[in-house]
């Protein structure tokens, strides 16, 4: 069964400027666009390498500001309320990205495009537990 | 410059999570929710952005320098290891618990949503602690430096 909000010219089109957005800075700067690494890497900075990082980050939600001003609010947006969820969760993502060394960009995007075996098995390992996760949690204990 | 190529990138990358929906946690978890309602569209974001990404790749590897440093700096890990399976693992069960990863969850943060605000408080507190944490490091994981 599809969902009725599937999207899928929107996803490839945003995705296609995801994907931009990383080849630009490797071919600029020669970096991987890791969002959790160069977040991760600020918190600990080393010298003349901060900079570029903290304009990357700014970049985020300016970017998807921008892009909500000039199209609209294209997919919505709704999150949860409750705050131990919340917490968990950003706990998780922010510990689980930097023990594993990346997240959905750093090996989803960046280390899938150039072949990194180590980044195919990040990815499906991630992907599995976020899989499981809203089984259990929608379908099991039936909160979501 | 790289500064200004950073700035730029980070911006179209924020643009191309609100264009995919990525940065809308409900349509995440709509992707994950594979016995609800599925809704395969980060499937389509995750194939547009690596094929734009590896036929760039292709390109860049082939000129060998990028345009502003000495070199492409590429993570030097290759193993398949303990640390990174865990992590992904405690990663991906943060992601189906919210709904966002970092890239999404820092592309919301003008929304001026409280929920938003906790979760990447949160995000940083965990970073924070993993950079802390006191055994060994395998090579390739970032330490404080």
């Amino acid at each position: 069964m599809i969902a009725e909000s599937f999207t899928p010219w929107l996803g490839l089109a945003g995705g296609a400027l995801i994907g931009l957005a990383a080849a630009g800075l490797m071919l600029a700067n020669g970096r991987v666009a890791g969002v959790s690494g160069i977040l991760g890497r600020s918190l600990a900075p080393t010298r003349g390498e901060l900079a570029w990082r903290l304009a990357f980050l700014a970049g985020l939600p300016l970017g998807a500001t921008l892009a909500k001003a000039l199209f609209g609010d294209l997919n919505g947006f709704a999150i949860t309320g409750r705050a131990p969820l919340l917490v968990a969760g950003g706990l998780l993502v922010g510990f689980g990205t930097s023990l594993g060394n990346g997240c959905t960009s750093g090996h989803g995007v960046c280390g899938l495009a150039r072949g990194s075996k180590r980044s195919l098995a990040a990815t499906l390992a991630f992907m599995a537990a976020g899989f499981a996760t809203v089984f259990v949690a929608r379908h099991v204990l039936g909160g979501g | 410059m790289r500064e200004l190529a950073a700035g730029l990138a980070g911006l179209v990358f924020g643009a191309g999570l609100l264009v995919s929906g990525m940065t809308n946690p409900d349509k995440v978890l709509g992707f994950l929710d594979l016995a609800g309602g599925w809704d395969p569209t980060l499937a389509f974001v995750m194939g547009g952005a690596l094929g734009v990404n590896a036929l760039a790749w292709a390109f860049m590897r082939r000129r060998g320098r990028p345009l502003l440093a000495a070199e492409f700096a590429l993570p030097a890990a290759s193993a398949i290891d303990a640390p990174l399976l865990a992590g992904s693992a405690l990663f991906g069960v943060g992601w189906g618990l919210v709904g966002l990863c970092p890239g999404p969850a820092l592309a919301g943060l003008l929304r001026g949503d409280a929920a938003i605000y906790l979760f990447v408080v949160a995000l940083l507190a965990g970073t924070w602690l993993a950079q802390r944490r006191p055994y060994p490091l395998p090579a390739g994981v970032p330490s404080k430096r």
